[in-house]
């Protein structure tokens, strides 16, 4: 069910007996639960679901996904919904472009 | 919007889709499930590059759009309440309910606070100890270990004011039911990349025996859809009935032992009923008895909820893939991203809002130009 964006792990520490970490999406950096890829290592490219590392990629596999999200405008969304990560803000699961009017 | 033309990689995705023409001699009707694929597929135009014997017809796997009006309405409800902070997904905000949505709560002084992840929920929790922090714990696979994990880490961090109102839906059975629903097209399916990350793929062989369809693991990137779809057709041409795992590099076939092992100890299957499509038999997920406290569902007793759907929306035949969404009365007039009559124009995976944004407001703009 909709994007998983791929990042790349800069940090990996125990937070209250959870595997978290800072992970790098082109740029921005967000806290991610990395306890489903107990195998990844700091410097690794996983992909990350509402603040899940859910799988490790390999390093050409991730830059490709990533360029091709970014020449989609996909990055942006993507990366718009990591940024707004405070509570209050709205990112949502899986976003929409500004609605544009009906060209009849 | 961007189209295939401004795309890198838009040489090899008009081969792949030549290599499509030059092997399929009749028509084929595939399902992509996912509705992150139907975006992808509609706002790259995949459907038009395609030859004209290979349909896509765009399935139920939108989480936003399924999830039952009576839970919509018990989610308004609950976020109603005094003392209450209702943490959603941003998406689900527009979702209408039997009389309003949770941003007319949030509007009327109701605390509806939208979260990226389910541990910024927990985190509220912990932050704010008089209040009940209630989370909106939809989706599909590809969601449950991350909702899953906010319960149990809830449970063991003794958050005793977080609960979770938890409507999860699961591919396999959804599957199932198109194939058993009455006047079934669909002849293949795409499976979802990232579902499949979770499950792995183990869960589908079963099904492509049983019901005689191809099923194909798939990515959500351009190149990805089309070699999904290419497999799909070869194998259909063919006779075969086979699951095919087309995004091997992000999906293995045990899945994610860790992620399967915290769903499979808070979570536990139950019937669900579908937005638009009724009751599948064990369909989804819901709280196992032992994180029963953590259940908003009985934490909060809103009783007297009575339905009632919009009778001019039709998202449940374009759930069941039985119209395009333009081929909708109400398509682009009543209903728009702006005043939706239906959860499929709300979310970005909807059908009806992959359209919109995409400018095919005529019937017959759905397949090809």
């Amino acid at each position: 069910m909709c994007l998983a964006v791929p990042g790349r792990i800069e940090s990996i520490r125990e937070d209250q007996g959870t595997r978290m970490g800072k992970v790098n999406f082109g740029g921005v950096v967000r806290d991610v639960c990395l306890a489903y890829v107990p195998e990844a290592l700091v410097g690794d490219y996983t992909i990350v679901h509402v603040g899940f590392a859910l799988a490790r990629i390999d390093e050409a596999a991730a830059l490709e996904t990533l360029q091709t999200f970014a020449e989609m405008g996909l990055l942006e969304e993507g990366l718009a919904e990591i940024r707004g990560a405070a509570p209050g803000d709205d990112p949502v699961l899986c976003p929409l472009p500004p609605a544009e009017p009906p060209r009849r | 919007m961007k189209h295939l033309a401004e795309y890198r990689d838009g040489d090899t995705a008009r081969r792949l889709a030549a290599g499509i023409a030059s092997i399929v001699t009749r028509r084929w009707a595939i399902m992509e499930v996912c509705g992150g694929q139907t975006h992808s597929i509609i706002r790259n135009a995949l459907d038009q590059l395609l030859p004209p014997e290979v349909e896509l017809i765009h399935g139920p796997g939108c989480p936003v759009c399924v999830t039952p009006l009576e839970m919509i309405d018990r989610a308004l409800a609950i976020a109603a309440l005094p003392g209450t902070i209702f943490c959603s997904f941003g998406d689900m905000l527009r979702v209408p309910g039997s009389h309003g949505d949770l941003l007319g709560v949030k509007a009327a002084g109701g605390d509806v606070r939208v979260v990226y992840s389910p541990l910024d929920a927990l985190d509220l929790a912990r932050r704010h100890p008089d209040r009940e922090v209630v989370f909106f714990a939809i989706g599909f696979e590809t969601t449950a270990p991350a909702n899953a994990m906010a319960v149990r880490l809830a449970e063991r961090g003794g958050v005793s004011n977080f609960s979770a109102l938890v409507s999860h839906v699961l591919v396999p059975p959804a599957i199932a039911a198109v194939m058993e629903s009455p006047g079934n097209r669909v002849e293949a399916f795409l499976a979802a990349g990232h579902v499949c990350s979770v499950m792995g793929t183990l869960q589908y062989p079963p099904l492509c025996a049983r019901y005689r369809v191809p099923i194909v693991v798939t990515g959500f990137e351009p190149l990805d859809l089309l070699e999904g779809i290419r497999r799909t057709v070869v194998q259909l041409e063919a006779g075969k009935h086979e699951l095919e795992n087309a995004y091997p590099r992000v999906v293995t076939e045990e899945g994610n032992a860790a992620a399967k092992a915290v769903v499979a100890e808070v979570f536990e299957p139950c019937d669900r009923t579908w937005r638009g499509i009724g009751t599948i038999p064990s369909s989804g997920w819901k709280l196992a008895e032992r994180y029963a406290r953590f259940d908003a569902e009985r934490r909060f007793a809103v009783g007297g909820i009575v339905t009632a759907e919009s009778t001019l929306c039709r998202a449940g035949d374009v759930l069941r893939g039985a119209i395009k969404p333009n081929e909708c009365p109400a398509f682009g007039r009543e209903c728009t991203p702006r005043t939706p009559l239906g959860a499929t124009m709300v979310s970005g995976e909807g059908a009806c809002a992959a359209y919109y944004h995409a400018g095919r407001f005529a019937a017959g703009q759905g397949e090809r130009p």
